[in-house]
């Protein structure tokens, strides 16, 4: 109860910390959107996708955008635990009677809470410029299940590299991983025009799985192998930042 | 409880770097306890040893008679630790900070708790700005308000006036003394002599990885030796005689031009000094009984080391 109790608290503080810094708010969600919009007007008409029009591109490219979004948005989470590590904020916690796990549970649940704010705001942008989906209820479960699942996962993947990392700028470089993870995958373009090395790399890796599952699911097509691909990747990735993180956590 | 903490033989190693090499010391109920000694003599990993941060190779310590390592939670409930770096959020408004705190510290009216030490620390006026707009003075009093939530009885201090303007530094030492009064055990590092020498009921010199002096400030600067008779004179003519005719003293020359003589034998050295200067006629513009610093025992412990 208390460590419930202690997570809300924690979380609580960082979640003022997004709201109150202007500069966190702009790269989080203006960035996608920037992206949203320069994809859709300026490089999408020049994008072909079978049996897609031109004008037809932002139903393509938004699932990668939201991902984006939540890539990063996890800079933002490596710098803040980074911040209370290195600035004695982690001490003072720990050397308080509260749950040890709490402080950094605190850090994931405020995470989590802004990636999806952040994630919305920008689908909302998509919708205004000409997303539309025929995706069921039950389909929108899934997506929403899926992509809680990548900020739960990119979150935790955060973690050791905040942890281990002994500088803010350190620490926040691990989100172009996820973000160049996401460049080489079918984000925006198909796969099978990329050239034979970068093709086989970027079909068979986590982020072009997920993006095809929720492109699938807003379309009401059937996900195939992508489905259940997706949520392995996505429970591993998560299972062993976690417990990474943890190790990495209790010795810091 | 006569002893709020006992540290019992403590050791620690960093990278093959034995830091603390069978640390002793005690603390008592009530009293203020400087552990004084130059920087990077580890006063920090001490503190955090204690305060259960950190693991150490072999020893024990006790709070209230519990040992840390296998009471952590409970003994959490007694303490505060402020660390060396001033951890306050600067985002938060100096209420919501002390607000978080007592959260955390599961207490039932946490808006009354943060706004009393807000006036205890004199910073109600600031009470809904963001502490990022705080003086350096502000955020430590900020710093030790958050620490007193929920009433701890023990309160560890690492470092707590390194930084601060002479202003702020007093008014935390005033609030430091104010803290004893009240009956909390405090228990600080400093690198200042003269903090150790205002606060401190007793005093430990970390030196080496070992407690190398340790006593009340009256009897640690016994330690460093004797009081000393400073003679200023009116010319440089004066001073030279004086060197002749004082040659039989243990005497030396301050940087500020006057005759500083060792008081090996108290006042009869110096009534022998002051009475061959008369008898010789040698003008003197004043003089006066300089007794022995902390600086002197620091010194001292430092070149027997």
């Amino acid at each position: 109860m208390n460590y419930i109790k202690d997570t809300l608290a924690l979380s609580g503080r960082l979640i003022k910390h997004n709201l109150r810094s202007l500069d966190t708010i702009i790269t989080v969600v203006a960035m996608p959107v920037m992206i949203l919009l320069a994809m859709v007007y300026l490089f999408g008409g020049a994008i072909q996708i079978d049996g897609l029009q031109h004008d037809e591109y932002v139903q393509y490219v938004l699932p990668g955008i939201l991902l984006i979004t939540i890539a990063t948005g996890s800079a933002y989470t490596a710098l803040r635990i980074n911040l209370d590590k290195t600035g004695g904020m982690f001490d003072r916690f720990r050397s308080m009677p509260i749950s040890k796990s709490a402080v950094l549970s605190g850090h994931v649940l405020a995470s989590i809470v802004f990636m999806l704010t952040s994630t919305t705001i920008v689908l909302v942008v998509g919708f205004l410029i000409g997303f539309r989906t025929s995706a069921s209820p039950l389909e929108w479960l899934y997506i929403i299940l899926l992509v809680v699942g990548f900020a739960i996962m990119v979150t935790w993947l955060s973690v050791p590299f905040a942890l281990a990392a002994s500088s803010v700028d350190g620490a926040s470089a691990f989100s172009y991983l996820v973000l160049a993870l996401l460049f080489v995958s079918s984000a925006f373009a198909p796969t099978n025009k990329m050239p034979a090395a970068l093709e086989a790399f970027a079909k068979h890796q986590p982020m072009t799985n997920i993006i095809a599952t929720i492109r699938n699911l807003f379309a009401s097509n059937s996900v195939g192998a992508d489905g259940w691909l997706s949520i392995v990747w996505l429970i591993g990735i998560t299972l062993v930042s976690w417990w990474v993180g943890v190790k990495i956590y209790n010795r810091v | 409880m006569e002893n709020k903490i006992v540290v019992k033989g403590v050791n620690n190693s960093f990278k093959k770097n034995q830091v603390l090499k069978g640390v002793n010391l005690t603390v008592k109920s009530g009293s203020i306890y400087a552990l004084l000694g130059a920087n990077g003599s580890g006063k920090s990993t001490l503190l955090k040893i204690i305060t259960g941060l950190h693991a150490m190779d072999s020893g024990e310590v006790f709070i209230n008679d519990l040992e840390i390592t296998h009471n952590p939670r409970r003994i959490r409930q007694t303490f505060s630790l402020n660390s060396q770096t001033t951890t306050t959020d600067e985002i938060l408004t100096g209420f919501e900070n002390l607000q978080l705190i007592a959260k955390l510290r599961h207490l039932p009216n946490t808006d009354e708790v943060a706004d009393k030490l807000l006036a205890q620390f004199d910073l109600t006026e600031a009470r809904d700005r963001r502490v990022a707009t705080y003086s350096g003075g502000m955020q430590r009093r900020l710093d030790i308000a958050m620490s007193l939530v929920g009433e701890p009885e023990i309160l560890f201090l690492d470092e707590p006036t390194t930084g601060l303007d002479p202003k702020s530094r007093n008014d935390l030492w005033a609030a430091i003394l104010d803290l004893k009064q009240r009956g909390k055990t405090i228990f600080l590092t400093t690198q200042y002599l003269e903090e150790a020498d205002q606060l401190a009921d007793q005093i430990g010199f970390l030196q080496n990885g070992h407690i190398v002096a340790t006593g009340t400030p009256a009897e640690m600067k016994q330690l460093g030796g004797h009081s000393r008779l400073q003679l200023i004179f009116p010319t440089t003519d004066a001073i030279e005689s004086a060197q002749k005719i004082l040659l039989d003293f243990n005497m030396s020359v301050g940087t500020d031009g006057s005759l500083l003589i060792d008081l090996t034998d108290g006042v009869t050295t110096s009534l022998k000094a002051l009475t061959l200067l008369s008898n010789h006629d040698i003008p003197i513009s004043s003089f006066q009984v300089l007794a022995p610093t902390l600086d002197d025992t620091f010194m001292q412990l430092i070149k027997e080391a």
